[in-house]
């Protein structure tokens, strides 16, 4: 049956936690009680990236895309969009009154700088059902390499894209291919990591959710250039959805014939399982996360040698991320040339990043490599709330580091990053304003490497609690002379005697914001005081009298009772029982409260 | 899978099945379905056009609903608007009319004059 509309609604993470299923179970309601549940498709895909206006629903043919919908706009939309025929203009994302809906979003500057190829199917189709996977040419990618190309060809077509590894470091894909495939053994392997753990990224779990099939068609597309039949996906557990949907393609693409015995008709054979990380951040590094796939506790070894050579189970195996791997049925299907026009001279493709923090459109959005991070920022992130000024941005999770303001036009790549002091990483995009501590930031990434360290390696495992604890010590305004050139020593030990890339690149968060903002650190330790007035310990809330109309209000929100005084008169508060809330700034009328 | 042609195939059937999703230059049929148009049988006619566009494997055309056209008296209507703007519009339709307005106007690309509203107000 040929559904005369099809509705198009988000089931990502961000969209279901805020009802999208609930949504779903009234649309179906509402159809049924209107008797056009039978007309009307509708059709659960994965995140549009534009996660702050969620959940979002599009309604085609009209192409309609409303946002922020609620379970209670459903019946509107259904006896008024489904029944009637009219657009529910207030639910429209981007212009109102565009005369083509299908129009609205032209003007939307999140959508109209993006390009998609790795997450090309995201919101497009139904991730559970392969049949829409295959409208969109899934699989011919495969088929093209299996039966048109010889396995060297794969490789030669993927080192000719340029593409580079999306998980962070950036190691050019064709030749880790290359390397597993000149190994001679009768068992390799093909190995996906989507143990995303940077704070604040989700585009590897956004793939998998969106588009899981893309991911099991280039492992398959990897298996055959390298000489392999078996696949694992690494994923955490943490990641229920994006586990569900993998179970769901890989039982489809079995089915089909797509994975397992002689792949269409050739002698080729492949197959994927799923193994369940427990959330350890240190098993997203290759050689623990191998280990961990191996059934042991997830530790990491020592390189060389390198797993193309001896990996899972000493044998020779590739590990590539969920983005990488959704870029190779692209540069198969569409050349190595068309990819390689897309970037910067040694960043080509795309990257996908998960945007947060202090930003208006929190989301998820895919620029071509050579993109200003101003133009991620303002354009497709729509710029800082109320108007507050850019500090810097984070880039890289726990072993990238901070770029500031005065860097804001460079174009972003591999490369450049790393000349910034910071990296790609796997694409966490935190947006700090003027209100974020640097001191405080490079704290809080110190925190979570040392509560994720493993502790095979002194330097990691003491070097950083080391760190944290200067760290701690000066945002309480304990700092000493010397600390700061403390904290140096110890980073560069750390980078040169940790064991693997966690401990190595523990420090960056601190090196980087010192490089940029030494200032605030000297503020903090000689003249104790921080300058954003984030760190508590440094900060005394007071009342200036001049200002303060004796209104009474900061004295009934103060949780602790610690303002007193008489209506209509300056009213004071109690230093040594203020806890530095912040709850009677926030609430004062007149400006009257002030934190130095 | 033992084949390309057996994928090709399922691309196939699966297109046909989202190509609603791409509403790039197509024509569109739109059918009136206020309460003037329910009551006259609209419904039906709307039936009509998806099935026999689906029958005839058709896909770059869509069916949409509008409200109320504001000419009661020729209810049921619909209009079909080509992909350069340009929109005939058909009135006191039936499932029988809508399936000869696939056949002549969108297949052969002869509007069926007869059906049309300047042929009745004439």
């Amino acid at each position: 049956m040929v559904c005369r509309s099809h509705i198009l609604i988000c089931n990502g993470t961000g969209c279901v936690a805020s009802k999208s299923p609930e949504i779903m179970a009234k649309l179906n309601e509402h159809l049924a009680a209107n008797g056009i549940e039978k007309e009307v498709k509708i059709v659960k895909t994965g995140c549009f990236g534009l996660c702050e206006k969620g959940p979002i629903m599009v309604i085609y043919p009209e192409g309609a895309t409303y946002c922020h919908v609620s379970p209670d706009d459903v019946e509107e939309i259904v006896n008024e969009h489904l029944v009637k025929g009219r657009i529910v203009k207030r639910l429209l994302l981007g212009d109102k009154d565009a005369e083509d809906v299908a129009k609205s979003l032209e003007n939307v500057g999140f959508f109209a700088r993006q390009q998609r190829v790795a997450l090309r199917n995201c919101s497009v189709i139904n991730p559970e059902n392969i049949d829409e996977y295959i409208a969109r040419d899934g699989y011919a990618a495969l088929a093209k390499a299996v039966t048109e190309m010889t396995p060297q060809q794969v490789i030669d077509e993927i080192k000719k894209s340029g593409l580079r590894g999306r998980g962070g470091a950036g190691f050019p894909t064709g030749l880790k291919w290359q390397f597993a495939a000149q190994e001679v053994n009768d068992q390799k392997y093909v190995c996906c990591n989507a143990d995303e753990g940077d704070p604040g990224a989700f585009m590897d779990r956004s793939v998998l959710e969106g588009d899981p099939h893309t991911v099991l068609e280039a492992m398959a597309i990897a298996g055959y250039a390298i000489g392999s039949n078996q696949g694992y996906i690494y994923v955490r557990a943490e990641y229920p959805i994006a586990v569900q949907r993998l179970k769901i393609a890989i039982d489809q693409a079995r089915e089909y014939g797509l994975l397992g015995k002689n792949i269409f008709g050739t002698n080729f054979s492949f197959d994927v399982d799923i193994r369940l990380g427990a959330g350890a951040f240190v098993c997203g590094e290759e050689t623990a996360l191998m280990t961990s796939i191996e059934g042991k506790r997830g530790e990491p070894r020592t390189r060389p040698p390198f797993p193309a050579v001896k990996g899972l189970w000493e044998k020779p195996t590739i590990l590539n991320n969920v983005e990488t791997y959704a870029n190779i049925p692209m540069i198969l299907l569409k050349g190595a040339e068309w990819f390689a026009s897309i970037g910067t001279e040694k960043s080509k493709g795309t990257k996908v990043f998960a945007v947060g923090g202090n930003i208006n459109n929190t989301g998820l959005v895919e620029i071509p490599m050579g993109t200003t991070l101003r133009e991620v920022i303002y354009d497709i992130g729509g710029g800082i709330p109320k108007g507050k000024a850019f500090k810097a941005a984070q880039t890289g999770g726990p072993s990238g580091g901070c770029i500031p303001a005065q860097h804001l036009d460079t174009p972003i790549d591999y490369d450049n990053l790393i000349a910034l002091g910071s990296m790609m990483g796997s694409g966490g995009l935190i947006v700090m304003d003027e209100d974020n501590c640097m001191v405080d930031i490079a704290k809080f990434f110190l925190e979570f490497t040392v509560d994720e360290s493993c502790g095979k390696c002194p330097p990691c495992r003491i070097g950083t609690k080391r760190m944290h604890e200067i760290l701690e010590r000066i945002t309480e305004g304990k700092g000493e002379e010397g600390d700061i050139e403390k904290l140096e020593t110890l980073a560069e030990s750390i980078k040169q005697g940790a064991l693997c890339g966690l401990g190595q690149t523990a420090p960056n968060p601190v090196l980087s914001t010192l490089r940029y903002f030494r200032d605030e650190y000297e503020a903090h330790v000689k003249e104790k005081r921080c300058p954003a007035g984030v760190c508590k310990a440094m900060l005394n809330f007071s009342i200036i009298p001049e200002k303060c109309k004796g209104c009474s209000l900061c004295a009934k929100k103060c949780p602790v009772g610690a303002i007193s005084g008489e209506i209509k008169k300056p009213y004071v508060i109690d230093t040594a029982k203020c806890i530095k809330c912040g709850v009677c700034m926030d609430s004062c009328k007149f400006a009257a409260i002030e934190k130095k | 899978m033992k084949s390309i042609e057996e994928l090709k195939a399922i691309k196939e059937r699966a297109l046909k099945e989202i190509s609603i999703r791409e509403n790039e230059n197509k024509v569109r049929i739109v059918v009136g379905m206020a309460t003037c148009g329910i009551a006259a049988g609209a419904k039906g006619v709307m039936s009509a056009f998806i099935e026999e566009l689906n029958k005839r494997n058709i896909q770059d055309v869509t069916v949409s609903m509008t409200g109320c056209i504001g000419i009661c008296r020729h209810e049921p209507i619909a209009e079909v608007y080509e992909a350069n703007g340009e929109k005939t519009t058909y009135i006191k339709l039936d499932a029988e009319k809508a399936r000869r307005i696939v056949a002549e106007h969108i297949v052969n690309q002869q509007p069926v004059i007869e059906f049309t509203i300047g042929a009745a107000e004439k």
